[in-house]
């Protein structure tokens, strides 16, 4: 492994222990704005604008996190399928 | 519900999730098939995030991956039809329900595949952090910032947010199955991170300590 990729690990070991300091949505809101958020990100480039703190909190919280990766992904094969 | 946008693709989607609504808020044989069709659409999205995380459901049998995927599809059923008049026509309501089966499936596979495991103890945190903090980039600081943060996070917390950064933020320990151990919420123990994540990141201002990490996930 080389430095750099050490170092990138251990800033992404920090940021888990640190977090950012920016406004974030609560697992709930999270939750709440889910659908949206996903549909604007495959759609737009509004999708953080619209949505102001999802970016943060999917920074900080891995499980939310793999939820919207889990529910972009799904969406899309449906967008191909469509298309 | 209000369509976002006037494109076609808009309006058939904003036409479709009306459908949705009356048939599901209707009764009969109307309402039956679309329940039926409901639960297809949550199965699929099941089996699709238990296809995702097989690798750490490697212990369980062929027919337990659909089995957790099935359950997962039911409970969906259930959240989806009792918050029916939840769904604000922001996106597809296919999308929207979607999102119900995922999280089923996604907590059921974190708890399966810890089912049994013993939650790391502290100590076994130490050795992470150390690590982290010894490539901060700080140069000889650097062994100041893990002698800090071990400090705080010993001492500056309260017993629950220690508890729970240590688990998830260095321990890897996934947040739903903490929350299960400890009888809480994803929400409410995330709360209990952020508010950690809060008072360290003071702490080491206090100290003069400017680490400057950004976000990377990607959009």
């Amino acid at each position: 492994m080389s430095d750099s990729e050490i170092r990138r690990g251990s800033h992404r070991a920090l940021a888990r222990v640190l977090g950012f300091d920016e406004p974030e949505l609560s697992c709930e809101e999270c939750f709440t704005q889910l659908d949206r958020y996903v549909e604007l990100s495959l759609t737009s480039n509004r999708a953080d604008r619209e949505v102001p703190g999802m970016r943060a909190h999917l920074d900080g919280c891995p499980a939310c996190a793999e939820d919207f990766h889990s529910l972009r992904d799904l969406v899309a094969v449906d967008q191909e399928g469509e298309s | 519900m209000t369509a976002p946008t006037e494109t076609p693709t808009a309006v058939s989607a904003v036409a479709e999730s009306r459908r949705w609504l009356e048939q599901l808020g209707g009764s009969g044989a109307s309402r039956d098939a679309a329940v039926a069709e409901l639960h297809a659409l949550l199965l699929k999205a099941a089996r699709f995030e238990v296809d995702r995380r097989r690798a750490s459901l490697s212990h369980l049998r062929g027919g337990d991956h659909d089995d957790l995927a099935q359950q997962s599809a039911d409970d969906a059923l259930v959240a989806v039809l009792a918050k029916l008049d939840q769904f604000r026509g922001e996106s597809r309501f296919t999308t929207w329900a979607y999102k119900f089966a995922l999280l089923e499936a996604s907590v059921k596979v974190r708890r399966r595949a810890w089912q049994g495991r013993e939650i790391p103890l502290e100590e076994e945190a130490w050795s992470t952090l150390a690590a982290a903090s010894a490539w901060a980039g700080r140069g000889a600081e650097d062994a100041e910032l893990f002698t800090v943060l071990r400090e705080e996070i010993e001492n500056g917390l309260s017993p629950r947010q220690r508890e729970v950064l240590v688990a998830v933020a260095l321990n890897d320990v996934p947040i739903d199955v903490l929350a299960e151990r400890l009888g809480s919420t994803r929400g409410a123990l995330y709360k209990s991170l952020h508010d950690a994540r809060r008072k360290l990141r003071a702490a080491l201002r206090e100290r003069g300590i400017e680490l400057g990490l950004q976000g990377e996930e990607e959009q």
